[in-house]
């Protein structure tokens, strides 16, 4: 199929374009930008008048549940909350059931999606066998069979040494390494930020060390290893601090945060509100203040929805007893944008920390661009559009956020995957 | 936000916390509990005012003390008394708290009393309460992990107010482990909300929650310098648990620098009461010559703590 998409204002960071330019595409490629190749004749004309057109979204952290987890989300339900984000490309982190950990597991994974034929998917693998921190897992098999990197989830490794070479052995093959920085004693039991309000409502706090002590093992076990260091869901002014500082010292370092540790902290908790339980833990305001100025800056690398659907059962307890998480794969771009707009980035830059930048981290060369010949996944959104996040409106299985009831800037219209109009109407 | 112990007139709805309870209905609990106490002084200890009501004490953790004592204020109000002891009934079978919940609201239910081990429990069920249509039933937080115990803050406040009438005036010394007590936040919050001067907190940094002074109150790790010319010595319950180990090295060490002796209460004022919220850990966190000395006033609190819960739901009830 070939698509002309007319008269949009063109963003695409990769190539710092920001300009009203029509974009052609034939046969799942960008065929053309400005103007037309010889011979081109659309199938499909999509009027993108006073639309954003920019590359499909690239999500490093989206947990669709399967395996193990069906009774909260599915691969169907959770692509489809994808599509109505504009998210074209997701990073799965490997903490299923069984755990990504096995070749055969991750390979029934991409099958699966590509049947599906929705968003992209690349997994993440699991560092070491069940999580365990044990033994590690196989990862040039896991890598053969389609992962772009390895981590252990929200599993902290207690086993230095073991951790180590695990990150000795993904650098023999320079396989990327993610890692949630949380020192496993400091973080456990906790469920909230260690500070004012934890101490008020009476909850077991999870200190701000336990994210600094937990950053600086990895630092150091990764320079140590030579292995490539991929920091995830940064939550802490101290944590970025280190990670500058790292940069400084010469370590091959990249790191992500959350569309929740971007716009909330530990006051948004309430009166209980279990949404908020959420890992990290929504720090302090400062802190937060100190997430949107790095990620502004590009210190921080990239925005990620750290999408995890949680069914209602597993919510409704006492903030201690729900389960952490949220969804977020539909919140992805409104957050993206109310950021950009509260913190005066400009679109070009908010835009490249979840196309580009963050195609950058998994590692993919054909996504989160729309050069000539790139796959052509497309969002189009109407940046005057508003997103209501309400149980109805959600695709998502998990209906679970701290942002229901908001009207959040932005509304996706459409989304295009490799040349295929996926989700929404051209006009 | 709406503060989910009041309804759309600031009526108290449900007693959830001391903590953002307006000043108030704080004082108007106590001004209304005075005269209850007389009601056990009768020979008929009973008063209609919950006539027909049905009282669910819905405790999920255990309890003994503060179970009895809101079931003797619910009796002496002529409620009926439902006792439930859910940490051994259905949670156990795997039924939520919300299922137990609505099938105690279809046995009619009007109030209830709820004790649970996770902070918030009880802020859950009046959440689900509001969003199902159901605000003619009522909450008591009977205490909720480290949270709140709202009823035991207020007649300690009684308590405090009967021997010293004014608050104004007052220097109030909270000791022991605040961490873990919801005890401690329910009085830090009805200290400060009463207009009490200074409040200070001792105890070793181990047992002191993170920002501590935030909640208004002046640390001290020095127990004599915490006591130094108080009017008023709240103690607090160690647990068991916390005696030994990775908090505390031995309750003989706690009770040498922390526990109240009468050569440390001499530094208060000669006039000061000591108030504990029961059960007592003599040779821990009290010395026996204290506990059963002239300034304790550990047993007219549970006298009071009778008065202070039929105010709270008496006036839950609209009277």
């Amino acid at each position: 199929m070939k698509i002309r998409i007319a008269h949009g204002r063109l963003i695409d960071p990769a190539n710092r374009v920001d300009t009203e330019q029509d974009l052609y595409i034939a046969d799942g490629r960008v065929a053309a930008v400005g103007e037309a190749p010889d011979g081109f004749v659309a199938d499909r004309e999509i009027d993108a008048r006073e639309l954003v057109v920019c590359p499909g979204l690239v999500d490093i952290a989206a947990r669709l549940r399967e395996p193990g987890f069906e009774y909260r989300a599915t691969l169907e339900s959770e692509m489809e909350a994808a599509m109505a984000g504009g998210v074209t490309s997701l990073a799965i982190p490997p903490d299923t059931d069984p755990v990504l950990d096995e070749p055969g597991l991750v390979e029934m994974l991409r099958y699966r999606a590509k049947r599906l034929n929705r968003a992209h998917i690349y997994p993440v693998g699991a560092l070491t066998v069940g999580l365990a921190g044990e033994r590690l897992s196989e990862m040039a098999e896991l890598t053969d069979a389609g992962c772009v990197a390895f981590s252990q989830a929200n599993v902290p490794m207690t086993d230095n040494k073991v951790l180590l070479h695990a990150m000795e052995y993904a650098a023999t093959f320079d396989f990327p390494v993610w890692l949630q920085p949380m020192a496993p004693f400091l973080s456990r039991g906790g469920v909230a930020h260690d500070g004012e309000v934890a101490s008020r409502l009476g909850l077991a706090g999870i200190p701000t060390a336990a994210e600094t002590i937990g950053l600086y093992t990895h630092i150091e076990l990764a320079r140590l290893a030579g292995c490539r260091l991929h920091v995830t869901r940064l939550s802490s002014a101290e944590g970025l601090k280190m990670i500058k500082w790292a940069r400084r010292e010469g370590v091959d370092i990249t790191c992500d945060v959350s569309i929740n540790q971007l716009h909330l902290c530990d006051m948004d908790i309430g009166y209980f509100n279990p949404h908020c339980r959420l890992i990290p833990p929504l720090r302090s305001q400062r802190d937060r203040d100190a997430l949107r100025r790095g990620l502004a800056d590009g210190d921080i690398n990239a925005l990620c929805s750290n999408h995890t659907p949680v069914d209602d059962d597993a919510k409704q307890c006492p903030f201690s007893e729900a389960e952490p998480g949220a969804t977020g794969l539909e919140l992805l771009l409104p957050l993206t944008l109310k950021w950009a707009e509260q913190c005066s980035v400009p679109l070009l830059d908010a835009l490249a920390r979840v196309t580009s930048d963050a195609a950058r981290i998994i590692g993919s060369q054909r996504g989160g661009h729309l050069s000539v010949d790139a796959r052509a996944d497309v969002c189009i959104f109407d940046p005057a559009g508003e997103t209501l996040v309400a149980r109805e409106t959600l695709r998502s299985q998990g209906k679970n956020t701290p942002f229901l009831g908001l009207c959040l800037p932005g509304r996706v219209r459409t989304t295009i995957v490799e040349g295929q109009i996926m989700y929404g109407e051209a006009r | 936000m709406r503060n989910p112990q009041l309804n759309k007139h600031g009526e108290l709805q449900h007693l959830l916390s001391l903590d953002g309870l307006p000043l108030s209905i704080l004082g108007a609990i106590l001004d209304i509990a005075a005269p209850f106490t007389e009601v056990a002084e009768r020979e008929i200890k009973k008063l209609p005012l919950l006539r027909g009501k049905s009282v669910f004490n819905l405790f999920f953790e255990n309890s003994t003390r503060t179970r009895t004592t809101f079931e003797i204020a619910a009796k002496r109000l002529s409620a009926d008394v439902i006792n439930l002891n859910v940490s051994t009934s259905s949670t156990k079978k795997g039924e939520t708290l919300l299922d137990t919940i609505d099938n105690l609201c279809a046995m009619q239910a009007d109030m209830f009393v709820v004790r649970h081990e996770s902070s918030g429990a009880p802020y859950l069920i009046a959440d689900h309460l509001h969003a199902t249509g159901r605000d003619h039933i009522h909450v008591i937080n009977a205490g909720d992990g480290r949270h709140a115990h709202p009823t035991q803050g207020l007649l300690d406040m009684y308590t405090i107010r009967h021997f010293k009438k004014e608050f104004h005036n007052l220097i109030v010394v909270v000791v022991g482990d605040v961490l873990h007590s919801r005890v401690a936040r329910s009085q830090l919050a009805a200290l400060t909300t009463l207009g009490v001067p200074e409040v200070r907190v001792v105890g070793p940094r181990t047992l002191l929650p993170t920002e501590v002074e935030r909640m208004g109150v002046r640390v001290c790790h020095d127990m004599n310098e915490g006591l130094r010319g108080a009017d008023v010595v709240m103690m607090l319950r160690l647990q068991n648990e916390r005696m030994n180990g990775a908090l505390l090295p031995s309750p003989q060490e706690y009770f040498k620098v922390w526990g109240l002796t009468p050569e440390k209460l001499a530094l208060a004022k000669a006039d000061a009461i000591v108030l504990h919220p029961g059960p007592m850990n003599r040779g821990v966190e009290i010395d026996s010559t204290v506990a059963d000395g002239g300034q304790a006033v550990i047993l007219p609190q549970v006298t009071f703590g009778i008065a202070v819960r039929m105010a709270v739901m008496s006036m839950l009830a609209g009277n």
